[in-house]
């Protein structure tokens, strides 16, 4: 038993023999209506955690396709408030745990504590930091803590063994497991890190580790699936969004979960 | 000197400044420059090569000029102090840029890498950047705003002639930050042959420590030729800041010398009320940036703010932690300089002295001017040493079309030369 939103999402994933699901759309794209019914979309398809991504000015982690969305979101005048409203409405209509992915400064600017009470408020489940590392994650921690919320950081393919117990115990629901060094967008073939970082993660302690950056397809999601706790999924839901609207995200997360083909 | 109480400071943290904020892919990479850049700062080959490069190469020691005709200019009817230009523009490449370089190129050949990223925003480092690399034999990619391509036209064509690829970054503000970003995407892909030149003394541990003490020579240099000339340090020394490099470097030789007044000088740009400047420190609200903690231009809800400045060089949102501690302990004091008031100082050195100064380094002239003028009669016994980072040949055509020196666009009045177009 966990008292972690994410893992027990994770875990009831895991109870029916598969990994979960875990599926990536910014905030607001292309707007605040469309973006709540694209999340409940993907939940409807399978999706076990939804990661509401928020649009960033420096986004140093996201290639092309996520960078043009949440640019268009940012030029539109987005304002954070709107991330927790989107956090709420999915949060009430579905039974997925919600994650924030955010960039760091969007917290510092807030305050952790402020932007934490807010999350909690909100029905959220815990934050991605992709540019937080657990040596600079004392004050964000303490934040999060005083409201139970889930805590997810990022192990990559060159985490030495010490550093991946860092990640480890500073995590909380899943470690995220980086699957190749670069960006997020589309590729070919799930890169063989990744089930590096898997045991390497788990070896040190981690108990979930779920892993992203790349994934486009079934074949990855089942690749993927053999030996980590769950699959994230980002810049194929974000393109078939921008394409096809809320009714295409729910295809593609049919697909890529193995509900139909 | 006294106990040392503001030299030789050490990463990750200067205050409650600097740090990594940065993906864990790149952490391994800044632990590995890290430790190759503290084994190499103990390693007299290192030091040795470092030196001779720096000596045969890029021309060091550079001068330390007195522009006693700039002076008076600046003093108006006053009495003049004595102004000394640190000559950082006569490096080879044109500014203080290839200090860094050429010490970051050494440790990327240390570590293996076949392959140089940078960043620019005036092109400066850019071009410095591209010349190691064809020095070295490595290959070369420099990321530049869109808009920088434009406004450093000649620049872009200087690194192509140097063999370096030059990729316009078309995203966001299209300046130097968004170059920033464009080459750490770069970097966490091809991290394992590549090493990132980060241009100043910003970015996560280890860069503002290991590119301020390849800068350091600036300082070390103008202390002791100061010190030649005039027989005691100087009242003041004055920098411009856009992520700080020249600033550090320069200001390291005196930070332990409380008698030295210290000022940097941001870009104001067209005024702080306009919104259209890069002066971080002076708004005073820290926030994360590429990797550091320090002081940030940002709006309410933590998105970065496009920073302003007629200089492509100093048009950056935020600066580097060092700088940011040295503000908050009054060490250093840091002021903005307008588009305006800068340009006024580049046209006096160029119309007294015969010295085109690059647009950033006019911002510590203009710096120079102003204590001039708020020093009045007492400035007769004092001097200031100014540094003067770069050459401008890079903005003869920005000066150009600031002062109106160009011939009419239609071509009517173009005069006849008898050159076929
Ligand atoms: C001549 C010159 N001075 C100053 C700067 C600003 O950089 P820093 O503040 O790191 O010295 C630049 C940057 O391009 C430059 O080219």
């Amino acid at each position: 038993m966990t008292d972690s939103k994410t893992a027990a999402a994770i875990d009831s994933a895991a109870a029916e023999g598969r990994p979960a699901f875990i599926g990536y759309l910014p905030a607001g794209f292309p707007d605040k209506e469309t973006s709540i019914a694209a999340a409940i979309e993907l939940v409807r398809n399978g999706a076990d955690v939804i990661e509401i991504g928020v649009p960033y000015s420096d986004p140093v982690m996201d290639g092309p396709v996520i960078q043009q969305a949440t640019t268009e979101v940012l030029a539109r005048g987005f304002r954070i408030a709107e991330v927790f409203e989107i956090v709420e409405a999915v949060t009430q209509a579905t039974d997925a745990a919600v994650l924030v992915m955010t960039y760091y400064n969007i917290i510092d600017r807030m305050g952790p504590a402020e932007f934490a009470r807010r999350l909690a408020e909100a029905g959220g489940a815990g934050a991605i930091t992709p540019d937080l590392i657990p040596d600079e994650a004392e004050e964000w921690i303490a934040a999060v803590d005083a409201h139970g919320l889930d805590r997810v950081f990022l192990a990559a393919p060159t985490s030495t063994p010490q550093r991946l117990a860092r990640i480890a115990e500073a995590s909380r629901g899943f470690v995220y497991g980086v699957s190749l060094m670069g960006v997020t967008g589309a590729r070919e073939a799930v890169s063989e890190a990744a089930e590096r970082v898997v045991r390497g993660a788990k070896e040190a302690g981690a108990q979930r580790v779920c892993v992203g950056l790349g994934v486009s397809t079934r074949a990855h999601v089942e690749e993927i699936g053999a030996y980590a706790d769950g699959v994230i999924v980002g810049t194929a839901l974000v393109a078939a969004l921008r394409d096809g609207g809320p009714q295409a995200v729910g295809r593609i997360a049919a697909e890529l979960t193995g509900r139909e083909i | 000197m006294s106990t040392p109480r503001y030299r030789n400071a050490e990463g990750p943290y200067f205050g409650r400044y600097g740090g990594r904020w940065m993906p864990e892919s790149l952490v391994a990479a800044l632990d590995e420059l890290e430790s190759a850049f503290r084994a190499a700062k103990t390693d007299e080959d290192f030091v040795a090569e470092y030196q001779r490069l720096s000596r045969d190469y890029t021309g060091r020691p550079s001068l330390l000029t007195e522009v006693p005709r700039f002076a008076a200019e600046a003093a108006g009817q006053g009495p003049a102090p004595r102004i000394f230009l640190k000559r950082e523009d006569l490096n080879h490449t044109g500014s203080h840029k290839i200090n860094n370089v050429l010490g970051q190129a050494l440790l990327a050949r240390r570590l293996g890498k076949t392959r140089l990223i940078a960043e620019t925003g005036a092109g400066q480092h850019g071009v410095a950047t591209a010349t190691a690399a064809a020095l070295f034999g490595m290959e070369c990619v420099v990321y530049m705003g869109a808009e920088d391509t434009r406004r450093q036209a000649l620049n872009v064509a200087r690194m192509r002639l140097l063999g370096a690829e030059v990729v316009p970054v078309a995203h966001g503000a299209q300046t130097l930050k968004d170059a920033i970003n464009e080459a750490l995407r770069d970097w966490v892909a091809s991290v394992e042959t590549t090493h990132y030149v980060l241009g100043t003394v910003a970015g996560p541990h280890p860069f503002p420590e290991m590119v301020r003490w390849f800068h350091q020579v600036i300082g070390e240099e103008a202390r002791e030729q100061i010190l030649q000339i005039t027989g005691r340090l100087p009242d003041a020394v004055t920098a411009c800041v856009g992520g700080g490099s020249n600033a550090m470097g320069i200001f390291h030789g005196f930070l332990d010398d409380p008698e030295v007044a210290l000022y940097g000088y941001e870009a104001g740009g067209e005024g702080l009320d306009s919104g259209r400047h890069a002066s971080a420190i002076t708004l005073g609200r820290s926030g994360v940036l590429h990797g550091a903690r320090s002081y940030l231009m940002q709006d309410a809800d933590g998105q970065t703010v496009d920073s302003h400045s007629i200089s492509a060089g100093l048009d950056y949102p935020s600066v580097g932690p060092e700088h940011a501690y040295l503000a908050d302990t009054g060490r250093v004091r840091y002021e903005p300089v307008t588009d305006a008031e800068c340009m006024d100082a580049f046209e006096a050195l160029c119309r007294t002295e015969g010295i085109i100064p690059a647009i950033e380094s006019a911002h510590a002239l203009a710096g120079a001017v102003r204590l001039t003028r708020s020093w009045g009669a007492e400035a007769a016994n004092r001097s200031i040493v100014v540094s003067l980072s770069g050459r401008g040949d890079k903005d003869v055509a920005t000066a150009a079309e600031w002062f109106d020196l160009l011939p009419p666009q239609d071509g009517s009045e173009a005069p006849e030369t008898g050159v076929q177009a």
